[in-house]
């Protein structure tokens, strides 16, 4: 990403703060991946876990036990094709919390470690920034770890159908959403409320995320058609769909106005805490 | 104007802080830090400390009045101003997904060096510090006086022009106190000028060329610790060991040494309290003898500004 010129910038200091600010920006990205290399050993198996047991028994175990799902509309196959949008989804999205939002209420602590990243020589908004930035570099490579498992293990074929301008237009702007929606979570919640991200705000997103079925089938319970419109995991997971497979999605039209509106929106409301709780 | 002309490298102006719900922290204060000192901000709990580092740190967007560090206006050019200051708060903010050495080397490079500078630095830094057969355990697991340690490291890492050091000694045993007040003695006569606050008036006393006693957020007063302690009108507290009748030795020490302030037989000794401790041991001497008290030890300490803040405020720095 290009850093633009801060607000306070004058022209006495501007040169040598704005290579300052680039040289920190990039530190603290390579801290992030030292951090992530570090931790692979816990990295892979929660990231890859998730999507294989939700692969393995909707796609794997349940047809050759005979259990029926993917409702009447369609079969089994049809099924597994459809779950590959959302398994990629749900990924990218649990990067944003696992990789920015949970860190970031630990560094927020009663220690207030993030005080020591907040010296860095740049202005406050781009070292969160830089946490989006480090989230969407996590939920790009989730995605290219999970996106495989979604293809090979379920027991009937899957349809891949990749429309390759949208896969690539597509993918960093769902990576970068998922980072800002970490970043808003992680600035929201403190260590003595984020219990409650997982059990009333993950939870709900994940289950009414269009993961399991299309948006478009919901049409059987309108209610609930037009409420999960509030769930960006919906625009991601159907934009998805419309990236990889041929199963029938949301209008393209909507799904990237919205998320880049989501995008912003995270970005600001991200932002915005993140400079309230470090300055006072 | 470049910063190695700048001779006071920290100015305040009126700085003022309020918080949100009304706290007057820091009010009106007016500092001037020289090149070169170690300056210390001395107060009690609640003084006003942490937030004056604070905004001279950047962290603390101030209400009113003006802060200059190294000649930057801290809240017009915050990133430039960060450049110029090493931070050590009163809090362990080290890195703890990071390794000892992977904190300097990431704050190296986040402050501009290139892969090999911070590698040699942390290096050279982890030696000087006696942090180098720690170098690769989490910093969980150091002591408090490692974890210290490595913090002073951290912030002189880029080589500031002011370090800043919040508190630098609270909750640390006496030998890693005084380890701290060596390496902090050490880099002084490298020329870093270092701004500290504490609530220990020895340290203040031991270290500091220069302290400001604020209280409430308003300086009481600001000077060298010696003329802070001549202020009050005491230059030293002189102990008499002597055999006989202390009390009537006190009489007769009261009577005769024209600069006591004060005279009293306590626990075996006689102390005396004096403006100029200049001439003052031979005539205490000469006046014991002459009324024949034999003198068995004698020794003066300078008086505390402990004193000094009591004489400011009424009210005792507590520990
Ligand atoms: N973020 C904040 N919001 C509101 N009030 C605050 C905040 N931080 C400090 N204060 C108040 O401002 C006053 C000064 O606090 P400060 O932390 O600057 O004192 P200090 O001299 O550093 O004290 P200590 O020796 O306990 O560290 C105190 O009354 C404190 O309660
Ligand atoms: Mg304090």
């Amino acid at each position: 990403m290009t850093i633009a010129p801060t607000a306070s910038s004058t022209p006495e200091f501007a040169s040598s703060t704005r290579t300052a600010t680039r040289k920190a920006f990039m530190a603290l990205f390579l801290r992030d991946l030292a951090v992530l290399r570090k931790q692979l050993g816990q990295f892979l198996p929660r990231t890859l876990l998730q999507p294989f047991l939700l692969v393995f028994v909707f796609t794997y175990v349940f047809p050759k036990i005979g259990q029926g799902v993917g409702g009447t509309t369609g079969g089994e196959a049809q099924f597994s094709t459809m779950l590959v949008a959302g398994v990629v989804g749900l990924a990218i999205m649990f990067q944003g919390i696992q990789s920015v939002a949970l860190p970031m209420v630990q560094e927020f602590g009663y220690t207030r470690e993030i005080e020591d990243r907040v010296l860095a020589p740049m202005p406050v908004s781009l070292v969160a920034m830089e946490k989006v930035a480090s989230g969407a570099f996590n939920g790009l490579f989730a995605a290219l770890l999970v996106f495989p498992i979604a293809a090979i293990v379920p027991a009937t074929p899957v349809h891949l159908a990749i429309d390759w301008p949208v896969l690539l237009t597509l993918t960093p702007l769902a990576c970068f959403m998922c980072g800002a929606l970490g970043l808003a979570f992680g600035t929201i919640f403190d260590s003595r409320t984020v219990p409650l991200l997982f059990g009333i705000v993950v939870l709900p997103l994940t289950f009414l995320g269009a993961i399991y079925y299309p948006w478009k089938s919901l049409e059987a319970i309108p209610w609930l058609q037009v409420l999960v419109l509030v769930n960006p995991l919906v625009y991601m997971c159907e934009g998805f769909r419309a990236a990889l497979t041929n199963v029938g999605h949301m209008s393209l039209l909507v799904v990237y106005p919205v998320m880049i509106a989501f995008s912003a929106l995270f970005t600001w409301v991200g932002i915005r805490n993140f400079k309230r709780r470090v300055l006072s | 104007m470049p910063l190695s002309d700048i001779d006071e490298v920290i100015v305040t102006n009126s700085l003022t802080k309020v918080y949100p719900g009304g706290v007057r922290a820091v009010d009106g204060l007016d500092l001037s830090v020289r090149r070169g000192e170690i300056f210390g901000l001395l107060g009690p709990n609640g003084a006003g400390k942490t937030t004056t580092a604070g905004m001279l740190t950047t962290r603390v967007i101030p209400t009113s009045g003006e802060a200059l560090v190294g000649g930057i206006d801290v809240v017009r050019h915050p990133t430039a101003a960060k450049q110029v200051i090493g931070v050590v708060p009163q809090t362990n903010t080290l890195d703890r997904a990071l390794s000892v050495s992977e904190n300097l080397y990431f704050h190296g490079r986040y402050f501009g060096m290139n892969k090999s500078t911070a590698r040699a630095e942390t290096s050279r830094l982890l030696d000087q510090f006696r942090l180098a057969d720690r170098a690769d355990v989490v910093v969980d697991s150091l002591s408090g006086g490692m974890a210290q340690r490595l913090m002073v490291a951290r912030a002189i890492m880029h080589r500031p022009a002011i370090l800043f050091l919040d508190e630098p000694t609270a909750g640390l045993d006496p030998q890693s106190r005084i380890a701290l007040w060596d390496i902090l003695g050490e880099l002084h006569v490298d020329g870093q000028t270092i701004l500290l606050t504490t609530h220990y008036m020895e340290e203040a006393d031991a270290l500091c060329n220069r302290v400001a006693i604020i209280d409430h957020g308003k300086l009481l007063a600001l000077d060298t610790p010696r003329q802070l302690k001549q202020s009050v009108g005491i230059d030293a507290m002189v102990t008499v060991t002597a055999a006989g009748d202390l009390d009537q030795l006190a009489t007769v020490l009261g009577e005769s040494i024209s600069a006591a302030t004060s005279v009293e037989a306590v626990d075996g000794h006689v102390r005396v309290w004096v403006r100029q401790l200049s001439g003052v041991l031979p005539a205490i001497i000469e006046a014991a003898e002459r009324n024949g008290f034999a003198v068995s030890d004698l020794s003066s300490t300078e008086p505390t500004l402990e004193t000094v803040f009591i004489s400011l405020t009424g009210k005792e720095l507590r520990e």
